[in-house]
C-alpha cells in the first residue's frame, strides 16, 4: 500500500516538473538563448589580481603599507564614506603610539554636547571615539552623492567577492566606454551623474572617480603617491578595518593544525595497535 | 537489550561501587559506548560520523553559548552587537568562526551519515526507529540553521528569513495568517528575530534529546554492518572500548583538522559577502540564495515554475520541498529488498550513485541564480529525486537479484566461519 501510494506522488511530482521543464524548453526554444546578452553579462570584468602581505601563509600587515592607506581614507574617501566599526585608539594596531592616536583623534570633529547650552554639536574625537558618520541620514547622502549612498567602509572587504582585489580594482576600474560594448549594445548610455567602470555589477556607478590624479595625496613616508599606490593602500587599510585579527587568526591556525596533526598521526598508531589484537584473536 | 556475551560493568575501586550502587551512570556509559557494547567487528568509516555528528553539536552549543553571552538579539544593534564579537570581545572572532563553521561542519558529517544509511539501507528492519528519529533530528537541524543565519541581521539574514517565511503565504487561506503569525509582523523585524533567537537557543538541546532516543533505539538491535548482515555469534562483534573510541578517535583528530583548516584559513567562504551588509528591507540583493546546505532543497522550490492543473507554481514548489524530506520517513517500506548493503544489490547501487550524483547537481543549481540553464537542469534532477525514492526503489527492490551474501561477518572479514561449515546454508 505505501508503496502504492509512494508510486502515484512520485509520479504527481515528476509530472508536475516536468511540465514546468516543457514549458521551459518550449520558451528556450523560440528565443534561441538561454541568457539574454546585456552589456552587464558580457562586458562586466572580474577583480584584478591583488597580493597583500595579510594574504601570505605567514600573514602580517604591513603597517607602513596600512598608515597610507589610512592617509588616504582620510583625506579622499572620508568625504562621503564613514567607518563606524573602527574607533581612534584601534589605529594603534597598525603602528601609531598612544601618543600619536590622541593627536589624529583630535583632528576628527564628532557629535558632542555644548558643555554651556548642553545642545548637540561636534567636538574633536579622543581616541575612545568611533569614526563619525559623514551624513546626518540616508536622505542627506542621497541628496550630495546623486541619488547613492555612498556605503559605511568599515567591512566593504568582506561584502564584497574577493573584496580587497574589488575595492583596488574599482577605484583604478573608470575607464571610457570601449567601442565594442557600443557596437554591441548600442541602447548602452552612462546617464549623467554616473561613471562609467568595468568592474561595478552594473557598469555604471554614482561614485565618481575618487583618485583622479597622482600625487592626490602627499605620503609621509615619500612613497611615490600614484593612482595604483594610494588605491593599493586603501584597499590594505580597509582589509585591515574589516577584520583587525586576520593575521593573529592565521597565525593561531598553524600551531593548531600542527598540534592536531602529531595528536592524529598517534591516534592512529594506537587504534593500528589496539586493532591488531582483533586480527590476533579471530 | 545487548548479545549475551556482553560484558559487564564490575566496578572495582570501592568508590567507583559505591556510585554503582547510587546511580549506576558509570554503568550506563560502559554499557552504550564502552566494553559492555559489542559492536560489529567490520564497520568502515562510513560509520564514524554520528559520533562525529554528536561531537559537532557539543561544539555548537558550547561556541553558541558562549556567543549569547555577547550578542544582543535587537534588530537596531544585531548586526553590531555580531561585529562587537569579532573585534572587541576576546577571542570572539575564534567564536563566531567556529560556530559558523561549525554549522557547515555539521551539515557535512550528517549528510554523509544519512548517505552512509541510504547506500546500506541502515533504515530497515529492526532499525526504522533509529531511521525515523534521524530525519527528526535532520529537520530540526534545518530549523535551528536557519534560524541562526537570521541573528546576524545582515541583508542575506534579512531576506532569507522573508523568503522562506514567505513559502507559508503560498498555502491556501490559512498561508498568510501563518505567516504574520510566524514572524509576529508582516515582515521580518524585532518581532521575529527575537523568537528566533529564542528557539535557536532551545532547539540543539531539543535535538541533544531526540540524539538520546536515536542512540537508545540504535543500542536495541545494535549497530548494522557494511555486509547488511547480523550479528550472529560473538566472533562478529568487537567490544566499542577499545576498539571503536580508537577508531573514532582517530577519525575525530581527522576531521578537527580539515574543520579547523576552515576556520583559521577560509572562515568567510562558505559564507555569503551580502551578510556583511546591515540588513535593509528597502534593498533587495542581486541573488537572495540561503546556505549551501539548503541548495539541494532551495532548488526543488524553485523547479516549480508553472501551474499544474490547479496548483499554483508556488505551492507546488512548497509542497515538494517539503516532501523531499518527508519521504525519507517512507524508505523503511518504500524499499522491500530483503538484503540491505548495497555491496549486494547491483541495480541499486547504480541507482544509489545517481542519486548522490543528483543531489549535488541540485544543490549546484540551488546555489546558482534562478535562470538557464539552471532552472531546466533542476527540473529534470527534481524530477529524479521523486522518482528515485518513490518509484525506483520500490520497483528495483523487487525485481532486482542480489548477489549472495556472506554467512556471517566473520566470514566476511576473515574468508571462513566454522559455524558455516555446520550446515547453515550459504545461498
Ligand atoms: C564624492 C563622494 C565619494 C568619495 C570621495 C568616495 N566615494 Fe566611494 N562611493 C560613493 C558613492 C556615492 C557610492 C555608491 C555608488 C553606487 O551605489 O552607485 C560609493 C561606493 C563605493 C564603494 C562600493 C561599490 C559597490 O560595490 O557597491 C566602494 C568600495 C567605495 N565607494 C570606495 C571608495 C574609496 C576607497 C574611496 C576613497 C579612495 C571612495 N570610495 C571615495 C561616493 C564617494
Ligand atoms: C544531530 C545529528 C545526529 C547525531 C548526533 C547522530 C548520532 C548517531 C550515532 C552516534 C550513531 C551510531 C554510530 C553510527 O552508526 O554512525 C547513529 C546511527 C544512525 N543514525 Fe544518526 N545521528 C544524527 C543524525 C541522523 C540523521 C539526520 C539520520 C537520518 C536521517 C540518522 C540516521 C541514523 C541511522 C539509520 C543510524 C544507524 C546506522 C547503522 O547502524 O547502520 N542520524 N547516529
Amino acid at each position: 500500500m505505501v508503496r502504492i501510494i509512494g508510486i502515484l506522488v512520485g509520479l504527481f511530482f515528476t509530472a508536475a516538473v516536468l511540465w514546468a521543464f516543457g514549458n521551459g524548453a518550449v520558451q528556450v526554444a523560440s528565443q534561441d538563448y538561454f541568457v539574454e546578452k546585456t552589456a552587464e553579462t558580457e562586458f562586466h570584468l572580474h577583480p584584478k589580481e591583488l597580493d597583500q602581505a595579510s594574504d601570505h601563509l605567514v600573514a602580517h600587515w604591513d603597517k607602513q603599507q596600512l598608515q597610507r592607506g589610512y592617509q588616504v581614507y582620510k583625506e579622499v574617501c572620508a568625504a562621503c564614506h564613514s567607518l563606524r566599526h573602527v574607533a581612534f585608539r584601534d589605529l594603534e594596531q597598525i603602528g601609531y603610539t598612544e601618543a600619536q592616536v590622541k593627536a589624529i583623534a583630535a583632528t576628527w570633529q564628532v557629535p558632542g554636547v555644548d558643555p554651556v547650552t548642553g545642545e548637540a554639536t561636534t567636538v574633536p574625537g579622543k581616541p575612545t571615539d568611533y569614526f563619525p558618520l559623514v551624513y546626518l541620514n540616508d536622505v542627506a547622502a542621497r541628496a550630495a552623492n546623486n541619488n547613492a549612498i555612498p556605503p559605511d567602509l568599515s567591512l566593504m572587504t568582506k561584502a564584497r567577492h574577493e573584496g580587497p582585489a574589488y575595492v583596488y580594482s574599482l577605484l583604478t576600474g573608470y575607464s571610457e566606454i570601449p567601442a565594442e560594448l557600443t557596437a554591441e549594445f548600442p541602447d548602452f548610455s552612462t546617464p549623467p551623474g554616473l561613471h562609467f567602470n568595468r568592474y561595478f555589477a552594473n557598469l555604471n556607478l554614482a561614485m565618481p572617480p575618487p583618485l583622479a590624479v597622482d600625487d592626490q595625496v602627499t605620503y609621509a613616508d615619500g612613497t611615490p603617491a600614484t593612482i595604483d599606490q594610494m588605491a593599493k593602500d586603501v584597499s590594505a587599510f580597509l582589509t585591515w578595518t574589516a577584520e583587525p585579527s586576520l593575521p593573529k587568526r592565521k597565525q593561531t591556525g598553524w600551531p593548531v593544525i600542527g598540534f592536531l596533526i602529531f595528536a592524529t598521526i598517534l591516534a592512529y598508531l594506537a587504534k593500528k595497535q589496539i586493532w591488531a589484537r582483533a586480527k590476533k584473536k579471530a | 537489550m545487548s548479545f549475551p556475551w556482553a560484558k559487564h560493568y564490575e566496578p572495582k575501586a570501592p568508590f567507583m561501587r559505591w556510585i554503582d550502587e547510587k546511580l549506576p551512570l558509570p554503568r550506563l556509559v560502559y554499557n552504550a559506548i564502552g566494553g559492555g557494547y559489542p559492536v560489529p567487528r567490520n564497520l568502515n568509516y562510513m560509520w564514524n560520523f554520528g559520533v562525529l555528528a554528536g561531537f559537532c553539536l557539543v561544539l555548537q552549543i558550547v561556541t553558541g553559548v558562549i556567543l549569547a553571552m555577547h550578542y544582543a538579539a535587537n534588530a537596531a544593534v544585531a548586526f553590531d552587537s555580531t561585529e562587537h564579537i569579532m573585534r572587541d570581545v576576546n577571542w570572539g572572532w575564534l567564536m563566531r568562526y567556529a560556530h559558523a563553521n561549525g554549522a557547515s561542519a555539521f551539515f557535512v558529517v550528517v549528510y554523509l551519515h544519512i548517505f552512509r544509511g541510504f547506500f546500506y539501507s541502515s533504515y530497515k528492519a529492526p532499525r526504522e526507529m533509529v531511521w525515523l528519529l534521524g530525519v527528526v533530528i535532520f529537520l530540526l537541524m534545518m530549523a535551528t540553521g536557519f534560524m541562526g543565519y537570521v541573528l546576524p541581521w545582515g541583508q542575506m539574514s534579512y531576506w532569507g528569513a522573508k523568503v522562506i517565511t514567505g513559502l507559508f503565504g503560498a498555502i491556501p487561506v490559512v498561508g498568510e495568517p501563518i505567516q504574520i503569525w510566524l514572524l509576529g509582523g508582516y515582515a521580518p523585524d524585532n518581532a521575529a528575530l527575537n523568537r528566533f533567537f529564542s528557539l535557536h537557543f532551545l532547539l540543539p538541546f531539543v535535538i541533544a534529546g531526540v540524539i538520546i532516543l536515536h542512540i537508545w533505539a540504535l543500542h536495541i538491535p545494535g549497530s548494522s554492518n557494511p555486509t547488511g548482515v547480523e550479528v550472529k555469534s560473538e566472533s562478529d562483534t568487537l567490544p566499542f572500548h577499545p576498539y571503536y573510541t580508537a577508531k573514532d578517535g582517530f577519525g575525530l583528530g581527522v576531521f578537527l583538522i580539515l574543520y579547523f583548516a576552515m576556520v583559521f584559513f577560509f572562515p568567510n567562504s562558505l559564507g555569503h559577502p551580502d551578510n556583511y551588509i546591515p540588513a535593509n528591507p528597502l534593498s533587495t540583493p542581486a541573488h537572495i540564495v540561503p546556505e549551501w546546505y539548503y541548495w539541494p532543497f532551495y532548488a526543488i522550490l524553485r523547479a516549480f515554475t508553472v501551474d499544474f492543473f490547479f496548483v499554483p507554481a508556488k505551492l507546488m514548489g512548497v509542497l515538494a520541498m517539503f516532501s523531499a524530506i518527508l519521504v525519507w520517513f517512507f524508505l523503511p517500506w518504500l524499499d522491500k529488498s530483503p538484503v540491505r548493503s548495497g555491496h549486494y544489490r547491483p541495480m541499486f547501487r547504480k541507482f544509489f550513485w545517481v542519486l548522490v550524483i543528483d543531489v549535488l547537481v541540485l544543490g549546484y543549481c540551488g546555489g546558482s541564480p534562478a535562470e538557464e540553464p539552471f532552472v531546466m537542469i533542476s527540473q529534470l534532477a527534481t524530477a529524479y529525486y521523486f522518482l528515485h525514492f518513490l518509484v525506483i526503489l520500490p520497483i528495483v527492490s523487487s525485481i532486482e537479484r542480489p548477489e549472495p551474501l556472506p554467512f556471517s561477518i566473520t566470514e566476511a572479514v576473515l574468508g571462513s566461519d566454522d559455524k558455516a561449515v555446520l550446515g547453515e546454508s550459504k545461498a
